[in-house]
């Protein structure tokens, strides 16, 4: 055996390769130096909302959500919804917004598809649509690729509210309040003080005006720009956004130097 | 007179040992939520009682407020040791600040002293404050954070559990409460910090500081009682059966041997 090609593999036949040393031409063998495969999988989210704030009522759910898509710290969309109806369900998000507009029209397809090809008018309850998504979020996680979001899902059904929540990991639990992202931290506490399974649709507003604008005061990525929106026996409504008062008079403020 | 600069002397052999595998002592943090509030006449500091060291409660009825002076109060989260020792320091400090000047301690002079001192540290010596007191000036409200900043504000909350207890104080705080008030509001928010916070726990103390001095109300509020208290464990002779009885006085054992004293020569 010639001594130079003693280790040289066997020639396979194989389509013929153009060569060239540009790195731009398509084809070429050579790659540029350090140039790796593309991703192919979440591992940041970019635009993002913030907390949802949900909780359970005499006459349903109430969730309120302010309309703030941020870019990392820049307040870069500022009417953006982050909840929506869908059928007779109220999902919330909190997380990445093209994450949560993806998982929109995949639940608006599926509405589609069961209305054009069953045509039994049957419309998919908040609980299938929670499960639902759970299993969706789980898949995802599992194969390193998540949806990067934390969900809120509401809805009445059979005279009870239902609420629960999904997240980019696929944890799934229902509780009678729910608080996404800072919520968690802010709103959590003051949830758990105060809520009563039977309060009125006053007394839930009041609370959930009170966790918002603690939220406000306190989430750097929040604005004081909030939806409103409950799910009842009559569907789902969505408020238009509306300001919260806010108070920065104290008197400590208003006096200079320590 | 030693340099006041940045005194890193031990980072290079603590590096070497860390690299030749020595697993360095975990500091014990004291999870916590402390807060502090501003009212008519004085100021109100609160605390829980939980220290932890990782995952494991390692004290479960700890002091986080510390005393300063007799007219100033500091609650401390972070690492307890840097905490005590560094209000305690600062303590001392503020003492013979007070004979030397013959007047009662200010507070802006405790709260200088310490961020001083943490800033110079460059932020490893992880004690985060809340310093509450009265002096000349009338009633004043810091935190001080571990790289040496602080800010002076009417209402404040330290540690892991002050988000908690921060809801409590911007949806309940105003200015210019009743002391009594006051107290309900920090019970409120340490309590908000000790049933939502995993770091912090146990009990509620509160201190009360106004003109007239320090009213110190240890373990105020105990919400966290044991269910079933350690019961006694006294037997009374007789509860089992004695089967035999042998006294030997001291005096007759071989292997005790009794010294006389000498007394000490005084004169």
């Amino acid at each position: 055996m010639d001594f130079f090609n003693q280790h040289a593999l066997p020639v396979v036949a194989r389509a013929p390769t153009l060569k060239t040393n540009n790195p731009d031409f398509m084809g070429s063998e050579k790659k540029l130096a350090g140039a790796t495969d593309p991703t192919t999988r979440t591992l940041n989210p970019y635009v993002t909302g913030t907390s949802v704030v949900a909780l359970k009522y005499k006459d349903g759910v109430m969730m309120a959500a302010d309309t703030l898509a941020s870019y990392g710290s820049l307040s870069r969309f500022r009417n953006i919804p982050r909840m929506a109806a869908l059928g007779d369900t109220l999902l919330g998000a909190s997380g990445d917004i093209s994450d949560f507009q993806y998982i929109l029209k995949e639940l608006e397809a599926m509405k589609e598809k069961e209305e054009y090809c069953e045509e039994d008018s049957h419309v998919h309850s908040p609980t299938a649509i929670y499960t639902w998504l759970s299993r969706v979020y789980y898949a995802r996680r599992s194969k390193f690729n998540p949806l990067w979001n934390q969900l809120v899902i509401a809805g009445f059904k059979d005279a009870k509210p239902f609420l629960g929540t999904v997240d980019l990991l696929g944890t799934n639990y229902e509780d009678d309040h729910i608080a996404t992202g800072y919520g968690g931290h802010l709103a959590r506490p003051l949830l758990r003080n105060e809520h009563r399974p039977d309060m009125s649709a006053e007394e839930a507003e009041a609370l959930l005006r009170k966790c918002m604008a603690v939220l406000f005061y306190r989430d750097c990525r929040s604005i004081n720009k909030i939806q409103f929106s409950k799910v009842t026996a009559e569907g789902v409504t969505i408020s238009e956004p509306v300001e919260l008062p806010t108070s920065w008079e104290f008197k400590q403020f208003r006096q200079s130097g320590h | 007179m030693a340099s006041q600069d940045f005194n890193f002397d031990l980072c290079a052999r603590n590096d070497l040992l860390a690299r030749t595998g020595m697993t360095a002592p975990g500091a014990m943090k004291t999870g916590t939520t402390i807060v502090g509030v501003t009212c008519k006449g004085g100021v109100v500091l609160g605390a829980d009682t939980r220290a932890t060291n990782g995952p494991i409660v390692a004290d479960k009825n700890c002091e986080k407020i510390h005393y300063i002076a007799d007219n100033i109060y500091c609650c401390g989260a972070g690492t307890a040791a840097d905490t005590e020792n560094t209000t305690e320091l600062i303590s001392s400090k503020l003492k013979l600040h007070k004979l030397a000047t013959g007047r009662q301690p200010r507070v802006s002079t405790a709260c200088t002293m310490l961020k001083q001192m943490l800033w110079r540290y460059g932020g490893h010596i992880s004690a985060a404050l809340v310093l509450g007191g009265v002096d000349i000036n009338g009633s004043h409200l810091y935190t001080i954070y571990p790289h040496g900043s602080s800010d002076k504000l009417p209402y404040v909350t330290m540690g892991s559990g002050s988000l908690a207890a921060m809801s409590i104080f911007e949806s309940e705080y105003k200015d210019d409460m009743e002391i009594d008030e006051a107290i309900a509001l920090v019970t409120k928010a340490i309590a908000a910090g000790v049933f939502n916070d995993l770091g912090s726990g146990s009990n509620i103390d509160v201190t009360i500081i106004t003109k007239d001095g320090a009213d110190i109300r240890r373990n105020y509020v105990t919400p966290n009682e044991r269910k079933h208290p350690a019961a006694v464990y006294y037997y009374p002779p007789g509860t089992t059966a004695v089967l035999s009885e042998k006294i030997v006085p001291i005096a007759q054992r071989k292997d005790i041997v009794v010294e006389s004293v000498e007394k000490m020569d005084l004169a």
